[in-house]
């Protein structure tokens, strides 16, 4: 059974049709990447997925289960974890509440009114320990939006590992960063746990094919092909909507 | 960087747990109220409309200041509250605390339902509605002559003692003290609410909405949820006033209650629980002070200091005094 299935998913806006027929399957524990030229519809596909958005028809299996109809915070609790391309963390707050209040919701306190969150010491250890295995703990109590980017973006990640989930959706975990400190994020990933199917979203190619045992080529909202990174590397097809472009660059 | 004080893991998640121990210059407040008690025996009603209102301040903080729920309608359930127990109080009976309960339960009811429809929106949309329903209930408060009495308001309200003993004074000696210990326990319990979970999650949804669905919280439920604690909490304010005052009028649903609650929170800064005493008495005290200096304009000077506020000093008083305070340890350190 895959961690995660899509059938036929299909989403438009208007005439446009931003995912066109998407059948995909991530299995328990893989390393798959996402590809495809910019507006490709990565970024929705991965929200469809996560329920931020509404398919137009199709459907979406998390370990089995249809889930197409639940909101989102039903998904978080069947093991769905995301990032987001552009930075969404709780800015005013310090780092280490940020990953506190994701280690929370998934221990399902969020409603709870009459007793101090700080009593569960054991789960703020956890957070810290969250923080420390991604070499950010010294900003412990710092608030997020006085860290520097590159921090922040260890943040999203320290916040989507604090869920436990196991599908991990990674949109761009990288974006914006210099190259001398996509390195961190990447040996962060390949750190993981071997049991998260992670789906990775990323452009850097050499980065791909160094994580990757799986990749998916998303063309227009359809997708082009899926194959091992070797398959991939060299079908003529995505060489020529895909990896082509960067000849020309 | 050198950082030697939380690098290790006790210190870093022990300080975090100390910011929530409740320090001494918590009790000042308090300390205060009992000394104003004995030291202006000639203001206590103008003592209890202070306690009152930081009440009123303190419900909308949960809403406004924790979970980022803007609204300038929050007088619809301090005026629910208000004619709930005058209604209360006129046709059942005049004891005082379960006519609270009745003011509480008032505006809560309103500001479930109410917000099971408007907490769908947010923004500009969300503030138009918070407006709109205030509008309804106050134009329903004019219309419901029968019931309300109209633009002549509730009078001829008689309070029984507290407990059977504590009888309403002409010089409201026990409608201070009534007053302040119905705040001291709503101050209690808006302290344990935001540091518990719940509480928490509500700073996430203020400061990221998108990431709170995505860390698997019910949002919208949240927010309902807090609404009508605040709404409830307001209702009981209104509820003291009716109480004390002995009488209910349109103005207790009025906008200026709405917006002026707003500014005296934004004054004493949002967020922080303790806003609302500094914002209430700030604001008090200014419009006081203005009056006399400029009969004319007073209004005019509450204005400007308003948008300096705004301007210079996003958290409010308290904010000031906190960056006051971390630039003293700076320049000690």
């Amino acid at each position: 059974m895959s961690a995660l299935e899509t059938q036929m998913l299909c989403k438009n806006f208007g005439a446009l049709a931003v995912a066109d027929k998407i059948d995909f399957r991530l299995e328990p524990g893989a390393r798959h990447a996402l590809i495809g030229p910019n507006g490709a519809g990565k970024t929705t596909f991965i929200n469809l997925i996560t329920g931020r958005l509404a398919p137009s028809s199709g459907r979406i299996l998390l370990a089995g289960q249809d889930v197409t109809a639940l909101p989102q915070e039903a998904r978080v609790k069947r093991g769905l974890g995301r990032t987001f391309q552009i930075n969404t963390l709780f800015r005013g707050l310090s780092v280490l509440e940020n990953v506190f209040l994701a280690v929370c919701e998934r221990e399902g306190l969020g409603n709870v009114m009459l007793r101090r969150a700080n009593a569960r010491r054991d789960l703020l250890d956890e957070s810290y320990g969250l923080l420390e295995s991604l070499h950010i703990a010294d900003d412990a109590l710092a608030l997020v939006k006085e860290l520097p980017y590159g921090k922040q973006r260890l943040v999203e990640l320290a916040i989507a590992l604090g869920l436990k989930p196991s599908v991990l959706l990674l949109d761009e975990p990288a974006a914006g960063l210099p190259s001398s400190e996509t390195a961190i994020i990447f040996d962060t990933v390949q750190r993981l746990p071997g049991d998260i199917a992670i789906l990775i979203i990323e452009h850097d190619m050499e980065l791909v094919f160094r994580l990757a045992n799986r990749i998916t080529v998303l063309v227009q909202g359809a997708v082009l092909m899926e194959g091992t990174p070797a398959e991939i590397a060299h079908d003529k097809r995505v060489r020529e909507v895909y990896l082509g472009e960067r000849d020309h660059g | 960087m050198f950082r030697w004080f939380n690098s290790d893991k006790g210190s870093a998640v022990e300080r975090f747990v100390q910011r929530d121990a409740l320090k001494p210059i918590e009790l000042l407040p308090w300390i205060l109220a009992i000394a104003a008690y004995y030291v202006f025996p000639s203001y206590l009603p103008l003592g209890s409309q202070i306690l009152l209102t930081i009440l009123f301040a303190i419900s909308l903080d949960l809403a406004l200041g924790y979970a980022g729920i803007i609204t300038l309608g929050h007088a619809a359930f301090f005026g629910a509250g208000a004619y709930a127990a005058g209604l209360y109080a006129l046709h059942v009976t005049g004891e005082p605390l379960s006519g609270l309960v009745v003011a509480g339960l008032a505006g809560g009811i309103l500001g479930f339902l109410s917000g099971l429809v408007i907490l769908r929106t947010s923004g500009l949309t969300l503030i138009m509605l918070t407006l709109a329903v205030l509008l309804l209930v106050q134009e329903f408060a004019n219309r419901a002559r029968p019931i309300t009495g109209g633009a002549d308001g509730l009078s001829g309200i008689s309070m029984k003692p507290i407990f059977g003993q504590f009888r309403f004074d002409l010089f409201g000696h026990t409608a201070y003290w009534y007053c302040l210990i119905v705040l001291f326990f709503v101050w209690l319990f808006a302290l344990l609410l935001v540091r518990s979970p719940f509480g928490r999650a509500l700073t996430g949804v203020r400061e990221n909405v998108t990431r709170m669905h995505a860390i698997g919280a019910p949002v919208r439920r949240r927010l309902v949820t807090v609404y009508t604690i605040s709404a409830v909490l307001a209702g009981i304010a209104g509820g003291l006033l009716a109480q004390t005052s002995q009488f209910v009028g349109l103005a207790t649903l009025g906008f200026e209650r709405s917006g002026e609650i707003v500014i005296m929170l934004v004054l004493g800064g949002i967020g922080r629980i303790y806003g609302a005493f500094v914002g209430v008495v700030i604001f008090m005290i200014a419009q006081d002070t203005f009056a006399k200096a400029d009969p004319a304009f007073w209004s005019f000077w509450v204005g400007l200091m308003l948008v300096l506020i705004v301007l210079f000093a996003r958290g409010g008083a308290l904010g000031v005094v906190d960056q006051a305070l971390r630039w003293v340890r700076k320049v000690r350190r």
